[in-house]
Parts: C-alpha cells; structure tokens; sequence
C-alpha cells in the first residue's frame, strides 16, 4: 500500500496558508478599527509561585478590535487574557507586577473596583459555563447583581441580549427551560449573551469555539465578527485558520526557556505574510509549535 | 457465539462478582424478612399512635415516635445551618493546602471515628450538667448534632468542592460579588450533595442508641417541651429486648418502624436529588 500515492492533494502547511489568503473578507474588504488605546500592558509579568509565566509584555490593544493571541499551550496567553479581568487574583500563587492600563487607568491598583471592572470585561471560556438554571435566569442573575432590578428592562435586557446573538428566536417559548438542555454551540451563544448583557466594553475569549462542532463554530465565529468595532475584543485561538479569519492585529507568544513572552506583534495581515521573527513564521507555517 | 467466545477468566470473573453482590443481598433480605415475618402482624395505625404500656409490652410507640422526631428536628436544625457553613468556609474560604483548612479537616475525619457511646458521655457531661439542660430532648438533639457535623461537613464540602472551576470562574468573570456567586451559584448547585450529607446524617442520629441513652433519657411519656426526656425507637428496640422480659414482639414491631422509616426517607432523598440533577433547576 502506498499511501503517498492515494492522497496525492497534500500540501505543505504553509502551502496551505497561502492559499488561504484569497477568502479573507474581513481583513481586506473592512477597514481597521479605529486607533484608540484602550487596553496597555506596560512591563507585564505573571509569576505563579516561582515560576514566571509570562515576562514583561508590552501591548497596546486598539478600541474595537479584534486582537487574536496565538502561541502553543503554556506560553501564557490565557494568563495575560485573565490579567485583563484580574481573574488571576481567584488563582492561588498567581502574582502579576508591571502596568495594566484600560483607557488609562491602572486596574492592577489595590484600589481598583473588581465587580465594576468585570462587569466592564466580559469573559468567554472553551467550555460553555452555563448555569444550572433557566435561560432566562443565567442572564437574570448578573443582571441583578449588577442593579437592573426593573421587570420590564430586565426582560427588555434579556431580549435585546439574545436577539445579538441570534438565540432569541430558537429559546423564546422556553425561555425557562433548563439551559443545560440547549446544545454545545447554544451554550456558548448563551455564554456570550449573558456577557453582553451587561453591555460590557470589552470582551475575552479563551478559545471560544474549540470545544464546538464546526458548524456551531462557525455561527460563534459570524457573532464575534459581528461584534467588531462594538466592542474591544481579545481571543486566544490555536486555529491559526480562525486567527487570520478573524483577527486585525495578532500577538505571538513563545515560551522561551520556560518564560511566556510576547514574540511578535502587529497587523494579522503582515504577522502572516511577512513575520519579522523566525519562530512566528516558523509557527505560522506550521514547522513549529 | 457472542457466549461461547467467553473466555473462562471472564466467566469466574462474573461468577465471583455475582457471588460477592449475592453476600452482600443475603444478611439485607434475612434482617429484612426476619422483620417482616415476626413484626408485621404486631403493625396496626394503633401500636403507631397508642401509649405503651406495662412497659412496652403493650400499646404502642405513638410518644417514641414524636420524641424521636423531635431528637432528630433539634440535630438537624441544629447541624444543618452549621454544616453547610462550616463546608462553605472549607471549599471556599480556605486554599486545600493551607493549615487552618488542614487541621479542621483532620479533626472533623477524627470525629467521625469516634465511638458514639463517648459522644454520649460527653453530652451527658457537657449538655446535661455543664448547661444544665438534664436529660432531655435537646440535650439528645445537641448530642446528636455533634456527632453528625463531621460526615455531613465532608459531603457538604465535596458537594461544593465538585461545582465546576469553570463556574467559579464564570461567576466572578460576570463581576458577581463572593456572596452573589454563593447565593445564586454555588448553593443551588450543592443542593443534591446538601440532602444526600443530611439524608446520611438523618439515617445515623435516627439510628442512634449509645450516645442517646446518657443524654435524652428513657422516660417513654409524650414529651410536652424540648426540655423533657424522650425515649428514641432505637432506645425503645434496644430496652424491650434486652431488659423487658415478653418485649420481644413489639421490639420487633417497633424495630420494621424505624426500618421501614430509613428507607422511606432514602427514597425519598434519592428521589428529590434524581429529579434536583435532571432538572436542574432554582424553584421560582
């Protein structure tokens, strides 16, 4: 049996990549967001214990943007998305020093207010973490925490909330059915409702569609594309695919010697087709990583 | 084919399995049956209301029962609140390796193995004559609290402890506040583990002999506060067949109630849990 020889269409993967460019929509038929600061890491660094996870990243992440953090595992992209939520300080031994500015405002100072600045970041998992409830409670319940109180707005909220993200439609008649009974991919649209709900200004996905069937993926992919310019948007992503699809600016991180660092970072369309580091066009193209 | 194809390691494999389930139903069915057969015909709605007289070998167990129900309401009441925080304070409050954390679990895993009869005398020492509560049902309830806090802490806290990171981290990710996400979150979800830790807490106080005799005492009369005696089914068992001579039959009639209590009230935990996990949901 030879095998080469029943498979005779596989390419190189940077063969492939190249081929890719053609379907890019969004990079060359929109214009970038616009050039307003709105998240700066300056010096950045992520110890947990002893081990330095992530070493002095300096970022400056533009208002409305999709902005894709790619890099193999542990090179501490997750640890720097949490960071922007200070969702690290729920992690025992977790240590960030440096500068974390949101529109100028340092929120890794002690006197920053935690459920004001999450209620502002929201936050998607790889898992959908949807709450053992109703539809209509897992959006009710930050919803109350955070003031609305009102039955008409609440609902209104919620509505509005669903609609975005195209669910409205499919759960309006059962709106107090369980929510662990709607599929993987409604899970995470549920996810992203009760983040948008609270009409937060900037949005993070830690790899929001890899737990999801293709097709559930893509639908995840259209909402978060849809979402550009509303919002600043964060993803960490292992699909470079996903990443160039999506993404007007990409930073690459690589583990060096241990340490999580920011390798590269710039334009998606120029990290892809001319990256200045050997290791980004390495990974890009597949050789490493 | 499908059988033949069995080797003959998987055959005494399932042989010795179904012989050690088979042990394990026998001394169940024989206590059971043994119950039933010597029991049933003493069971009438009158032995569960009725007095018991001439020293229990007549009448009925109709005060026993509300005594043993008030022992058991003052031991939950009383373990509940204080379980289900103290869980909270373990799984929420404290880092799995820190040493406050540490030594309160170690203690409470101590407590769990010790004797019941040394948990009678300590209620009788510190309840009775400390307090001066003497012997009476809250004292017997106090006691009994004590002894279940441990088992109905650990489930509690692993009930907590098996909620989700990804909810945690949801949670706090939503800008919900520590006592929101607890409210809201982690409470609801901990529900079934919250029962299953009473149920087993609720079957061994009900079931409890030793640490009662020092503390709530044996006055079979209907108790009129919580500051009476009160005689437990499982005092009452223990008494009509140890040191009551012709006490036999309604030991064994009083012996199917509790059984027959216990495995009423497991259903009926197992039940509400089944239908708390499939359906998933806050009662509104």
């Amino acid at each position: 049996m030879d095998n080469k020889k029943s498979t005779p269409d596989i390419k190189p993967p940077h063969e492939l990549l190249s081929g890719i460019q053609s379907w890019r929509p969004y990079q060359s038929t929109q214009p970038c967001c616009e050039p307003i600061l709105h998240i700066h890491a300056k010096d950045l660094s992520i110890r947990y214990h002893q081990r330095m996870a992530l070493q002095q990243v300096n970022l400056a992440i533009n208002q409305g943007c999709i902005t894709a953090l790619v890099g193999p595992s542990g090179c501490g992209k997750t640890s720097f998305l949490m960071s922007i939520n200070r969702l690290t300080d729920l992690i025992p031994g977790c240590q960030v020093s440096g500068q974390l500015e949101l529109k100028g405002t340092n929120i890794l100072a002690a006197s920053a207010n935690l459920l004001q600045l999450r209620r502002k970041v929201g936050m998607i998992f790889q898992k959908p973490a949807v709450f053992p409830f109703s539809i209509k409670r897992n959006l009710e319940i930050p919803l109350r925490e955070h003031g609305w109180k009102d039955k008409t707005t609440l609902s209104s909220r919620i509505e509005s909330a669903l609609s975005q993200v195209g669910l409205w439609n499919e759960v309006k008649d059962r709106l107090d059915q369980p929510a662990q009974a709607l599929s993987g991919g409604q899970q995470q649209r549920l996810c992203l409702a009760r983040a948008l709900v609270l009409s937060p200004e900037i949005l993070l996905l830690d790899e929001p569609c890899s737990a999801l069937d293709p097709l559930s993926s893509g639908i995840v992919e259209d909402l978060i594309m849809d979402l550009r310019g509303q919002l600043t948007i964060v993803i960490v992503t292992h699909n470079l695919a996903q990443a160039r699809r999506m993404a007007d600016h990409v930073a690459v991180f690589w583990s060096i010697k241990g340490k999580g660092q920011l390798l590269e970072y710039g334009p998606a369309q120029s990290i892809f087709d001319s990256p200045q580091h050997e290791l980004t066009a390495a990974y890009i193209s597949g050789a490493r990583g | 084919m499908l059988a033949s194809s069995k080797t003959i390691g998987e055959k005494s494999t399932t042989l010795l399995v179904w012989t050690a389930a088979t042990f394990i139903a026998i001394p169940f069915c024989w206590l059971v049956g043994d119950l039933l057969w010597h029991g049933w015909h003493h069971l009438s709605l009158n032995f569960v209301l009725a007095v018991p007289q001439n020293a229990g070998r007549e009448g009925g167990i109709g005060p026993i029962l509300v005594s043993t129900g008030l022992i058991v309401g003052v031991c939950m009441a009383v373990a509940l609140p204080i379980g289900v925080g103290a869980a909270l304070f373990l799984s929420e409050y404290t880092p799995h390796d820190q040493v406050s954390g540490r030594l309160v679990r170690g203690s409470l895993d101590v407590l769990a193995g010790v004797p019941s009869i040394i948990f009678g005398l300590f209620g009788n020492a510190f309840f009775c004559q400390t307090l001066e509560l003497g012997f009476s049902i809250l004292s017997g309830g106090l006691t009994l609290a004590c002894m279940v806090l441990p088992i109905l802490i650990r489930t509690v806290e692993e009930s907590f402890r098996a909620i989700a990171r990804d909810q945690r981290l949801s949670a706090a990710a939503l800008g919900l506040s520590k006592k929101c996400s607890i409210q809201y979150i982690l409470l609801p979800a901990a529900i079934p583990g919250i029962l299953v830790g009473s149920i087993l807490g609720l079957g061994r106080a009900m079931a409890e002999t030793a640490a009662l005799i020092f503390t709530s005492g044996y006055v079979d009369r209907m108790p009129t506060s919580l500051l009476d005696s009160g005689r437990a089914l499982s005092i009452h068992i223990y008494d009509l067949a140890m040191n009551v001579a012709g006490g036999n039959p309604n030991a064994y009639a009083t012996a199917l109630v509790l059984v027959g209590l216990l495995m009423m009230i497991n259903l009926i935990a197992s039940r509400i849990a089944e239908q708390w996990t499939t359906k998933n949901q806050l009662p509104t």
